[in-house]
C-alpha cells in the first residue's frame, strides 16, 4: 500500500541535498522518523552523509517538533532541519 | 457548559488588545519597537509593567566579521511554535499580553532581529516571561541564521549556552 508523505528540508539540509521539498511514497517498513532517516540515508551520497545519524538533525511532523521514535503516517508533512539558531 | 477562555478567567479586563489578536509576527520588514511597545502598554489600564528584549545583528561572530546575516524559517510551523511558546509562558506566569516580532531575510550589522515584549500588572512576572520566551525561541522556534563573512557563507552553529538557558526553566517547574 502506498503511503504518500511530503518531506521538507531546511537550511543546511536544503543546500546540501539540493532540494527543499519532495513527495515520497513510503515503503511499509518505514514507520517512524528514525526509519525514514535510514530510508533517506540509503539513497547514498549526500543523503547518507546527512542522515547516517552522525549529524544533529531535528524533525517535525505536521509542524510539531518530534523525537525520532515519532510515527509517520500517510499524508503527513515531515520536515528535517539542523538545530535552530534564531533570536 | 462552555469553559470560559483563560483570558477571561485570569483577567477581568473588558477587551483584548490589538496585539493580543496577533501576538506573533514573522516578517521581512523592520519594526518600530517604540510603537509596538506603546501599543501593548496602552492596550489595557491594568498594565503596570512591560518587559522587553530586542536582539540585533552583531558585526562579529565566532571571531569573524559578519557582513550580512540571512534568516530562514519554516512558514506555518514557525508562527505556531512562537504562539505555543507564548502559551507555555502564559501557563506559568500571570501577564496580560505578549508580543513576538521576528524578522527573516537578509539583515546587516545593527539591524533589529527580534522583539519580545510582555505586559502585565507587575514587573516580576513580565521579566520572567520575557526571558522564558527568548530562551525557548532560541532553542525551539524554527529559524536558521547564515552569515556572510570574508571567508564565505556559513550556517551559524547552535550554542550550548542556549540549551543550558532553556533547561534552567525545566528545573524550575
Amino acid at each position: 500500500m502506498s503511503r504518500p508523505v511530503r518531506i521538507l528540508y531546511f537550511a543546511r539540509l536544503r543546500e546540501t541535498l539540493g532540494t527543499s521539498a519532495e513527495e515520497a511514497s513510503l515503503p511499509d517498513e518505514v514507520m517512524d522518523i528514525i526509519g525514514l532517516m535510514r530510508w533517506l540515508a540509503a539513497r547514498g551520497g549526500v543523503w547518507q552523509e546527512e542522515f547516517d545519524g552522525c549529524r544533529q538533525i531535528r524533525a517535525a511532523v505536521n509542524q510539531e517538533l518530534v523525537q525520532n521514535a515519532a510515527s509517520v503516517k500517510a499524508g503527513d508533512e515531515v520536515a528535517f532541519f539542523p538545530p535552530v539558531t534564531g533570536g | 457548559m462552555p469553559r470560559p477562555s483563560r483570558q477571561v478567567t485570569k483577567w477581568h479586563f473588558s477587551r483584548r488588545s490589538r496585539a493580543a489578536d496577533m501576538p506573533v509576527k514573522v516578517q521581512v520588514e523592520d519594526f518600530d519597537a517604540g510603537a509596538e511597545i506603546a501599543r501593548l502598554r496602552l492596550s489595557d489600564p491594568g498594565i503596570g509593567a512591560v518587559a522587553c528584549f530586542i536582539g540585533q545583528v552583531r558585526d562579529m561572530n565566532d571571531g569573524a566579521p559578519v557582513g550580512t546575516l540571512t534568516l530562514e524559517y519554516y512558514p506555518g510551523m514557525t508562527e505556531k511554535a512562537l504562539a505555543a511558546i507564548v502559551d507555555q509562558a502564559r501557563a506559568r506566569w500571570n501577564f496580560h499580553d505578549a508580543l513576538i516580532i521576528h524578522r527573516i531575510g537578509t539583515l546587516q550589522s545593527k539591524d533589529q532581529i527580534v522583539l519580545v515584549a510582555v505586559a502585565g500588572s507587575h514587573r516580576g512576572e513580565c521579566f520572567s516571561a520575557c526571558e522564558f520566551i527568548m530562551d525557548y525561541l532560541k532553542t525551539e522556534a524554527p529559524f536558521w541564521k547564515k552569515e556572510l563573512t570574508p571567508a564565505g557563507e556559513r550556517w551559524v552553529d547552535t550554542r550550548e549556552s542556549d540549551d543550558v538557558a532553556r533547561k534552567r526553566w525545566e528545573s524550575k517547574l
